[in-house]
């Protein structure tokens, strides 16, 4: 177990190396010039720019700037913001706490919801509600994020006036009536992404109890005269839930990436809008620095969800 | 399958009972449209698709015409899905976009799946390639691939847009690169296939006669593969529908001239409060094709696994 661990450990550094050379390499390659912005400024002089790009660093050939940049953020120093000149890992630390607000949140709600309804589903299979859900997780997975977000904005903040259009990062929870605005804000995106995660979930979970009700096992449960509760929360749903388990880890990933659309949507502050603006402005080191992130994420669940599996399923001996 | 039924049929059935052995893909096909969901899902699909091809032939509204007199008027007779805020018809739009986002989806796909499957079979099929490759896979998967998507096509489109023209150019490089980015589970399925099949008896027996390692890929082991990938891409057109509807809908996508549905959604966003059919109708189309092709797909998997059968 132990050496299993450590030989997946070893396999994801490396891979995590490729994959920011690789985008390192397509932002360094890339035709657009990240002085850009300075190039369409009469007032800065030939040699003045010149002199801001040797300061920059952009005067090396990229693959020693991506070695340096690499070096640098280990130590967790993504450089500064072309854009706003605050250091990147400010940026990003500032927003993360509303991208986890919404997105985390979302996520459980999502794995709240979706655990006793596919566990229904399936108990109660072919019957009226089976059905019910069984379709309603379907359009839940077909009608994008951004869709559902406008069509929430159009009946809750246009016609009925009862929730705010926009999320105001600004507001500070103090007492109940910020808690209440905070809570109000809120509310659309995390159900937003909440159901759509939830929608995905309950089909995993509702697949996994299918597999498992009609073996042995439960049969002898019932046999030795369990009763029903027993025997399909304490046996088939313990079971199904190890690959459901891993696959809510390796979900995580996923669900950062459709923070970024829903923090379109409400204009939430957090970093999948950061991601979007500064890619619109060519603000590079916050681009490289977020897309690491999210490669860093990838890498990182997808390890957790081996080990995950390892550690919960003793059936599969791994060397 | 197929023909053992209807042999025991034959055997205790009267004269007319003579219908010819059904092939594996008739018989597919029989379970399919015993499949209502499927069934439904392929009328809703056709109905989508045909509405997009000959639809803007028989609905001759012009399509570009800018009239502010008419702006942002909801729905009507006149313009059944309503006006954009320059006034254009949005249904006319609606339908031309359709082309655009359903040709996007399928020409995607057919990259994505082309690459899968020469990865995963070349990996499957030659063990000294299967490690490399595999590894390139591994990577692949690990990419993260709507931020990967969105910086691409911000760095690259004017560059491309410069050499291929803005609106051929987009086309290309979008479809490239949602191809190119989602090859991986095919190859992964398909490894899977060729691993297990290659040492079968069947293939065992070709190259028993000599057959070339072209010929037992192509010919033997390739047909057998053809129904999980067939189920695998049509479930990632309506995936790939999806995906430049999002990079549309962030403004990464096509130019305000090409109105892909994801783009009408996009422009829509800022006049939801006063002209919320904007946002509604190609909204819908996305949620509809993509429905149906989910379950076009689910109906497919049902029908092509032998096991599922009775």
């Amino acid at each position: 177990m132990g050496r299993y661990v450590t030989r997946r450990l070893l396999i994801a550094i490396p891979t995590l190396l490729v994959i920011s050379f690789i985008m390192y390499a397509i932002l360094a390659i890339s035709p657009i010039d990240p002085l850009s912005q300075f190039g369409n400024d009469p007032r800065v002089p030939p040699a003045a720019r010149e002199n801001i790009r040797i300061a920059l660093g952009l005067d090396q050939p990229w693959p020693i700037r991506y070695v340096k940049w690499l070096l640098a953020a280990l130590r967790g120093d993504f450089g500064v913001s072309f854009m706003s000149h605050s250091s990147v890992s400010t940026l990003i630390w500032q927003r993360l706490p509303n991208t986890l607000a919404v997105v985390g949140v979302a996520y459980i709600v999502g794995i709240v919801v979706a655990l006793p309804i596919g566990l229904i589903s399936a108990v109660r299979r072919n019957t009226l509600t089976d059905h019910a859900v069984s379709t309603l997780a379907y359009v839940g997975f077909s009608v994008p994020t951004f869709f559902t977000g406008l069509i929430l904005i159009i009946i809750f903040s246009v016609k009925l006036h009862w929730l705010p259009f926009l999320y105001d990062s600004n507001l500070k929870v103090t007492d109940l009536s910020s808690l209440l605005s905070q809570f109000r804000q809120s509310i659309m995106p995390i159900v937003v992404l909440g159901l759509f995660d939830a929608a995905v979930l309950t089909r995993y979970v509702r697949a996994e109890m299918l597999e498992h009700l009609p073996m042995d096992y439960v049969r002898t449960a019932r046999a030795k005269g369990l009763a029903e509760r027993a025997v399909v929360i304490r046996h088939a749903l313990r079971n199904s839930l190890i690959p459901v388990v891993t696959l809510i880890a390796l979900g995580v990933p996923t669900v950062f990436g459709g923070a970024i659309v829903t923090e379109q949507i409400f204009h939430v502050p957090g970093i999948g809008e950061l991601l979007v603006r500064s890619i619109g402005d060519g603000d590079t080191p916050v681009v490289a620095a977020i897309v690491l992130i999210f490669a860093a994420l990838v890498v990182l669940f997808n390890l957790l969800a081996d080990v995950l599996y390892a550690v919960l399923d003793p059936r599969i001996k791994y060397t | 399958m197929a023909t053992t039924t209807s042999q025991v049929r034959i055997g205790v059935a009267t004269q007319e009972y003579k219908r010819p052995p059904r092939s594996l893909w008739a018989d597919a096909w029989f379970t399919f449209t015993r499949d209502k969901l499927a069934m439904a899902g392929l009328a809703m699909l056709a109905l989508l698709v045909l509405a997009t091809l000959i639809g803007p032939f028989f609905y001759e509204r012009p399509v570009g015409v800018i009239d502010f007199e008419k702006a942002l008027l909801g729905p009507s007779l006149e313009h059944p899905f309503g006006t954009d805020d320059l006034g254009r018809d949005l249904l006319g739009r609606s339908l031309w976009g359709g082309r655009v986002s359903i040709a996007v989806g399928i020409i995607a796909v057919l990259i994505a799946i082309s690459l899968g499957t020469a990865i995963g079979a070349v990996a499957g099929y030659f063990r000294k390639a299967d490690n490399p490759l595999m590894r390139v896979t591994d990577i692949f998967l690990s990419l993260p691939i709507l931020p990967l998507l969105l910086v691409i096509i911000f760095l690259f489109r004017e560059e491309v847009a410069r050499r291929f023209g803005p609106d051929v150019g987009i086309f290309i490089m979008i479809v490239a690169v949602i191809g190119v980015l989602n090859w991986m589970p095919v190859a992964r399925l398909v490894r899977a296939s060729f691993l297990s099949l290659k040492n079968k008896e069947f293939v065992e027996a070709a190259r028993a006669v000599g057959s070339t390692d072209r010929r037992i890929i192509f010919s033997h082991i390739l047909p057998n593969v053809l129904s999980p990938v067939l189920v695998a891409a049509t479930i990632g057109v309506g995936g790939a529908i999806l995906t430049e509807s999002t990079l549309s809908f962030l403004g990464l996508g096509f130019p305000p001239d090409v109105p892909t549905w994801g783009r009408l959604l996009y422009d829509a966003q800022n006049f939801i409060d006063i002209a919320p059919h904007w946002a509604i109708f190609p909204g819908l189309c996305i949620f509809l094709i993509v429905l149906s092709i989910n379950y076009i797909g689910d109906g497919l998997r049902d029908a092509l696994d032998p096991r599922r059968k009775i």
